[in-house]
């Protein structure tokens, strides 16, 4: 026999077992495999492995589809992480289990671009589950191949998710018993039972029919994703016959005998979305949207003269959650920032607020600030009793107490400072809003400390609160913190049924 | 024009003058409002916000975006963080820049959401596997959220690296007045991205070296990287060092407490510094040991029971005693505190 009928025999006795001879090498590989350390005539899959089928079913279908330069080959960690040894395409290896994630990002940065994540079962079913299901549940339009061989091939032998029942691997050494692993996880059906993907289908290189069918689903599915339509899945049942200790005509038979029962080939999802309404985004230029003033919005608004009579001035402002405490501060803050002062607003935020209390702290000051956080403050305003009694004995000594209530508690011991009372909640309730109580005291806090401008706090007001009948009623409530300070403490004396004057 | 705004939210608007086209993260206090303003402000200028699974494909979307050359971030505090790692030391071992934030909360665990500065051996010395370096910032005010998440971005991009913003709860809650300034960013040209096109498709991006010359060449490489960062990368601010006879040290919302510190004991007589890493890694080492070339005493405080302070010891080769005051928890200690510790310990000294 010649070499030529000799080899011609060889191939239809490999075809006859079901073995498919490719010895023409696509194009879309490289030639010559320099990015190998050694034997770059070859590839590093053992013989008869399946990664080398798929690898040749995918370049054959980008080749036949034209999209070479357009694609975006993700490798995962598995035997295929070399992937990019042989795709002459771009290429980007990920972290073991996250190719849908990286693949996810690289397509929305690239929306044109075909963008393929390669896998192998533990890579996408254990460590990258929630990955891929992530992925698929949003219909990124990527197409991920899923090699299934039933097994860790790049660690030597360990159990996949997929790894059959009594099946033995090198951490199941009794076989796969459900009773410890669980059952093979089937991973086309739980992603097809997801809304968003577009194309699931499973197939398996086992023959030449099968191998055929392989090819046309890779094809479609690459095609769905040039054609925008969404998320494509294509899972192979692919042999690995060195682990399974098969040669690769055993290994084929076996992935018919065993794999194919227990993961049927279907088609699991094939169809096209209905369109979907989306909430439209508004689009703004970079200084609209970063609230930045450009110099063409006119000039800077001039700032108010004032002269601060002090060179740090702190606040607390301290209440129960929805009184309005943090908003309270903030305004501070905004005036004072708006007269020019540096300033600084630190709030109490978490739990602490999630039990009903929230407070914060006011740093006016004509230096740079140092800590925001004030342990001393000039002036604290409680809106609240728990308040006043948590942070009274904390005010600077000769500083100053607004308490939002009529009268003090019977038992309260008074600290070191002046406490005025003021019924800002019920002034409030008659303007109309209790939400105004905060206004109400920043009228009182203004007129009594003349920390900051009233002019400003107007200004601050109508920009920073978009509701029109608020406005109104804030304005009012401004006024009215400032009269209480005048008519009530300013003239006359008020007494507390405790005796306490001011 | 200044503007009000809180730290986190700071954050993203630097983000988005530095040209960062890409958001990916995933929601934890005291870091969501940096997530909540990314998806407000990044689809309305065109940019990409996604709300991934977990940390995990956050990071790994992170690697995604930037292999094909966008700048992109995520932010989080301490658990997600602790996530990232392995992202994080893939994207160094890919050279890949990306910013990421860390809001430190307290920890260990699930510890609680309160302002630590405990995160700093993860970030600065490194946190996921293999020999890489993140760079490392330090901001301490709102205006520096969005100036050194600027300089972040420039800094990944010219390394080729990670870099990370190490703030705390405190920083990113805090609201003080924001002066940002409008300029198209000029993003440099990377012939090394993967972007689907004829003339990146031969580009790789892989942090896999088979062969141990091969990897070591190439750990060989990130190391010049770090020696140059190393030279020429290191930032700090003093306060009142020139005739200090103590100096402070300290980082973040720390270093604002330190500074009232310095001014209250000078108030009494005590001549106090400040020193002020703002980049943790590079560690500005050659600054700090001229700092405190002439101090009697040098003490670092810390949300954390030491941490930064091994660095300061490190620098300073034994030539000046260095002490430690830490607050965990999530306490943050006051001026009072503080200037208590420094006469308690200057006290000692006579
Ligand atoms: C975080 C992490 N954990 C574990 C590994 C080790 N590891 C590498 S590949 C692999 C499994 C590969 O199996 P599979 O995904 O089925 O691919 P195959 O090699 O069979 O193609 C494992 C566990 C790793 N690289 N990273
Ligand atoms: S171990 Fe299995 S999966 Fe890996 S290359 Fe060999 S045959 Fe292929």
């Amino acid at each position: 026999m010649s070499t030529d009928t000799k080899l011609d025999a060889q191939a239809s006795e490999i075809l006859a077992a079901g073995y498919e001879v490719t010895h023409s090498k696509s194009p879309l590989f490289y030639d010559h495999y320099e990015r190998k350390a050694d034997l770059q005539q070859q590839t590093h899959y053992c013989p008869g492995c399946g990664h080398g089928i798929a690898h040749k079913l995918i370049a054959e279908a980008l080749e036949e589809l034209g999209l070479q330069d357009k694609t975006i080959f993700v490798s995962p960690v598995g035997c295929s992480v070399f992937a990019y040894y042989y795709f002459d395409t771009g290429n980007v290896q990920m972290a073991h289990g996250r190719a849908p994630a990286g693949a996810t990002a690289i397509k929305r940065a690239c929306p044109g671009k075909i963008v393929i994540s390669y896998q192998g079962d533990g890579d996408l079913a254990a460590i990258g589950t929630a990955e891929i299901i992530h992925a698929a549940n949003r219909g990124e339009n990527i197409t991920v191949f899923f090699v299934n061989n039933a097994i860790y091939g790049m660690t030597g032998g360990q159990m996949a998710p997929t790894t059959l029942v009594g099946q033995r691997s090198t951490t199941s050494p009794f076989g796969r018993r459900p009773i410890n692993e669980g059952f093979p996880m089937h991973v086309c059906e739980l992603i097809a039972s997801l809304e968003a993907p577009a194309y699931i289908e499973r197939v398996a290189l086992s023959d030449n029919k099968n191998i055929m069918k392989a090819r046309k689903a890779i094809r479609k599915a690459l095609e769905l994703q040039r054609d925008g339509v969404g998320f494509s899945f294509v899972e192979i049942l692919s042999p690995c016959p060195t682990i399974w200790g098969k040669d690769p005509v055993e290994a084929r038979k076996w992935i018919a005998e065993k794999m194919i029962p227990q993961f049927p080939l279907n088609v699991f999802r094939d169809h096209k979305h209905d369109p979907v309404v989306n909430n439209p985004v508004p689009h703004h230029t970079i200084p609209e949207t970063l609230e930045i003033q450009t110099t063409d919005q006119g000039p800077r608004p001039e700032l108010p003269k004032h002269q601060h009579h002090f060179q740090q001035f702190e606040i607390k402002v301290a209440g129960f959650g929805g009184q309005g405490v943090l908003l309270l501060g903030q305004l501070l803050t905004e005036m004072g920032m708006r007269e020019g002062l540096e300033v600084s607003w630190l709030p109490s935020y978490g739990p602490e607020m999630r039990s009903g209390s929230a407070h914060c702290h006011v740093c006016l000051s004509k230096n740079r600030i140092g800590t925001p956080l004030i342990s001393h403050p000039d002036v604290l305003v409680a809106m609240n009793e728990i308040s006043l009694r948590k942070f009274a004995p904390q005010v600077a000594s000769g500083g100053l107490i607004l308490y939002n209530a009529s009268r003090l508690p019977e038992d309260f011991e008074l600290p070191q400072a002046r406490v005025i009372c003021i019924p800002a909640s019920e002034i409030a309730d008659k303007l109309g809003s209790t939400k105004s109580t905060n206004i109400v005291m920043m009228g009182a806090l203004l007129e009594e400390t003349e920390c900051l401008l009233t002019a400003t706090a107007e200004g601050v007001l109508e920009t920073k609160v978009k509701k029109v009948e608020l406005k109104e009623i804030n304005r009012k409530a401004l006024a009215a913190g400032h009269d209480f300070i005048d008519h009530y403490v300013r003239v006359g004396a008020v007494t507390q049924p405790d005796g306490f004057a001011y | 024009m200044r503007q009000l705004c809180k730290g986190n939210v700071a954050i993203v608007k630097g983000a988005i003058l530095a040209g960062c086209k890409a958001y990916y993260g995933y929601p934890i206090t005291p870091a969501s409002e940096i997530a909540e303003a990314a998806a407000l402000y990044f689809p309305q200028v065109g940019g990409t916000f996604l709300q991934a699974e977990s940390e995990i494909a956050a990071i790994n979307m992170v690697y995604g975006a930037a292999a094909t050359g966008q700048r992109v971030m995520s932010a989080s505090s301490g658990p997600g963080l602790s996530l990232m790692q392995e992202g994080i030391s893939y994207c160094a071992g890919s050279e890949l820049p990306c910013v990421i934030v860390d809001i430190v909360r307290g920890g260990p665990g699930l510890g609680n959401i309160a302002p630590e500065q405990s995160d700093y051996f993860a970030m600065v010395k490194g946190g996921g596997h293999g020999c890489y370096r993140n760079f490392v910032l330090a901001p301490a005010s709102v205006q520096e959220m969005a100036d050194l998440t600027v300089l972040a971005f420039e800094l990944a991009d010219t390394y080729r690296n990670p870099a990370i913003i190490l703030a705390d709860g405190f920083i990113g809650q805090m609201m003080e007045p924001l002066e940002l300034d409008y300029r198209e960013a000029k993003l440099p040209e990377k012939p090394w991205a993967v972007q689907g096109t004829h003339e990146t498709r031969k580009n790789v991006i892989s942090s896999i070296f088979l062969e141990p010359d091969d990897l070591e060449a190439h750990i060989r490489k990130l190391e010049a990287k770090y020696i140059r960062a190393s030279r020429l990368e290191a930032r700090h601010e003093t306060f009142e060092t020139n005739d200090a006879e103590v100096l402070l040290v300290g980082y973040g919302i720390t270093s604002r407490v330190l500074r009232s510190a310095v001014e209250m004991a000078r108030r009494e007589g005590l001549k106090a510094g400040l020193f002020r890493p703002i980049t943790l890694w590079p560690f500005p080492k050659e600054a700090l040991r001229k700092a405190a070339s002439k101090v009697s005493k040098v003490l670092v405080v810390e949300l954390s029971n030491g941490q930064m302070v091994e660095d300061v010891r490190l620098s300073l080769e034994g030539k000046v005693p260095v002490e430690f005051y830490g607050r965990t928890g999530g306490n943050v200690p006051s001026v009072e505190e503080i200037h208590s510790q420094l006469m308690q310990r200057v006290m000692s000294l006579v």
